[in-house]
């Protein structure tokens, strides 16, 4: 319990004494997890609007394919990464591992399935909606496709934000190919994990305060930019 | 007048899950003319009408436009029983069509406002039209179906919900859209606007053309016994 009081005290005091390594740490933390989930996005939310609006042979493989990717452990994403890119590895001459690109490649391919299935599942309902109209209009394959994107923009907020969600809190993929080194790959979550192994409970769970509050930070700030051009209830 | 038409059909049926939702129908339906679709709940008009739009797959049998397929396709309009509302502003429903066929959305906009004034949604254009009233969402998607000028229009039972005014409103319109060569194919079961619209009445009983004649003809004097006991509001067999 005085760990938890010590924590929030901690936290406080590096958050008003702008620490500066927690500056640091928890921009690069944004920066990757925000880099990831707009990639991300761009991959993951066509995708998803593809698999509603197109019936195809694999389409159901691709479906099942996708969930059960969803719940890939993170740390086995970061060992198949960490493979690709080790210097024996397929794209070894790239010189990506140990950097904030690889932990990026990493949450991406960890969080691409979390928002496609989100997505599709949305956008599919809607396309029961209008793909009579939109048949009927004869809108091509891409019209439909940019119709669901935009009509559904809401829902796919909240897939992206789960996927950020995700992303920001991820762990094991980001240990395994960033490495946690200083001032080059250390984030929030690799600092928690080394703070708490060594035994400094109380600044591990300053930091993890401070990544709760940054991700309900966000969460709040797409909420509300998205909430001033809305009327009505969707 | 149409390019699309003479329209023949032969034998052309629908199914869904190896049930005939309607056919086979051997039509002939020529350029000019209101042809109104009658007949009891679950005839087969909305099946029908969406088999000779064709987003319902044929089964059997053969469509046959006077042009391309794909060319007739992009002449049609087709209003829904239940209108598909989609989730924006009623001006950016009404300008989507637009949209689609490549005009500028400035353009575009303006001409959406133009058509919401006509069906009176003038003053509506900003609200979301999901949240519209059945009789407005009607509204909504006749002038959403006609603002690209099809040269056919297939309207199902578009004035279910609309008041008397606005159905005078609506007739009016189609009317006038009537006048200009546009081929309207509409059901209905208001049997005074059939009256006042049709040209010709193709009654359907259990998923058949039951009679098929020109409206003059067939409202005074329907030639099967089924035509004249539904006119007459009795029970069909
Ligand atoms: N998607 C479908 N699946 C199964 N049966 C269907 C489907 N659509 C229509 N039907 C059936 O086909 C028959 C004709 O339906 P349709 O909607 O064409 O009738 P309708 O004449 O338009 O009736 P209403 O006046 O009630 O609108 C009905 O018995 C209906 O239950
Ligand atoms: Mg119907």
């Amino acid at each position: 319990m005085s760990d938890l009081l010590e924590g929030a005290l901690q936290a406080f005091w590096l958050v008003f004494g702008r620490d500066p390594v927690l500056i640091e740490i928890s921009l690069r933390s944004l920066r990757v997890t925000l880099t990831a989930l707009l990639v991300a996005c761009v991959i993951a939310l066509p995708l998803g609007a593809y698999l509603a609006v197109r019936r195809f042979r694999l389409r159901r493989y691709v479906i099942a394919v996708l969930n059960a990717l969803m719940g890939l452990p993170p740390v086995v994403v970061g060992l198949i990464v960490y493979v690709f890119l080790s210097r024996s590895g397929p794209l070894g001459v790239l010189g990506l591992l140990f950097t904030p690109t690889a932990m990026i490649i990493a949450q991406v391919i960890i969080i691409v399935p979390l928002i496609a299935s989100i997505a599709h599942q949305a956008l599919r309902e809607l396309w029961s909606d209008y793909h009579d109209l939109l048949i009927s209009m004869n809108a091509s394959q891409g019209q439909r496709i940019r119709a669901l994107l935009w009509d559904g923009r809401r829902a796919l907020l909240t897939a992206a934000l789960a996927g950020f969600g995700r992303g920001i809190g991820e762990v094991g993929a980001i240990m395994v190919v960033g490495g946690n080194i200083d001032h080059l790959t250390r984030v929030l979550t690799t600092a928690i994990a080394l703070e708490t192994g060594k035994g400094e409970f109380a600044l591990a769970l300053a930091l993890g305060f401070i990544l709760i509050a940054i991700a309900i930070g966000v969460n709040l700030a797409i909420h509300m930019l998205s909430g001033t051009e809305r009327e009505g209830r969707w | 007048m149409s390019n699309l038409f003479p329209l023949s059909v032969e034998g052309a049926l629908t199914r869904r899950r190896g049930r005939v939702l309607v056919g086979p129908v051997d039509l002939k339906l020529d350029p000019t003319g209101t042809t109104m679709v009658i007949g009891p709940n679950g005839a087969g008009k909305t099946s029908l009408l969406r088999m000779l739009h064709g987003i319902a797959r044929l089964g059997a049998g053969r469509i046959n436009w006077a042009c391309e397929e794909h060319e007739a396709q992009r002449h049609q309009a087709f209003v829904f029983q239940q209108p598909v509302m989609m989730r924006r502003t009623v001006q950016d429903n009404l300008a989507y069509p637009l949209r689609l066929s490549g005009v500028k959305r400035a353009e575009a906009r303006d001409r959406a406002a133009v058509w919401a004034g006509k069906v009176g949604l003038g003053a509506m254009l900003t609200r979301q039209a999901t949240v519209l009233s059945g009789g407005e969402r009607q509204k909504l998607a006749i002038a959403r179906a006609l603002i690209r000028d099809p040269e056919l229009l297939f309207l199902d039972e578009p004035c279910s919900s609309l008041d008397g005014r606005a159905t005078r409103e609506i007739e009016e319109i189609l009317h006038g859209v009537a006048e200009v060569g546009t081929r309207i194919i509409m059901s209905t079961h208001d049997m005074g606007q059939a009256r006042r619209l049709g040209t010709e009445v193709a009654f359907l009983l259990h998923g058949k053309v039951h009679e098929f004649a020109a409206a003059d003809t067939f409202f005074p004097a329907p030639a099967t016994a089924q035509a004249r006991a539904f006119l007459n509001g009795d029970i069909v067999e």
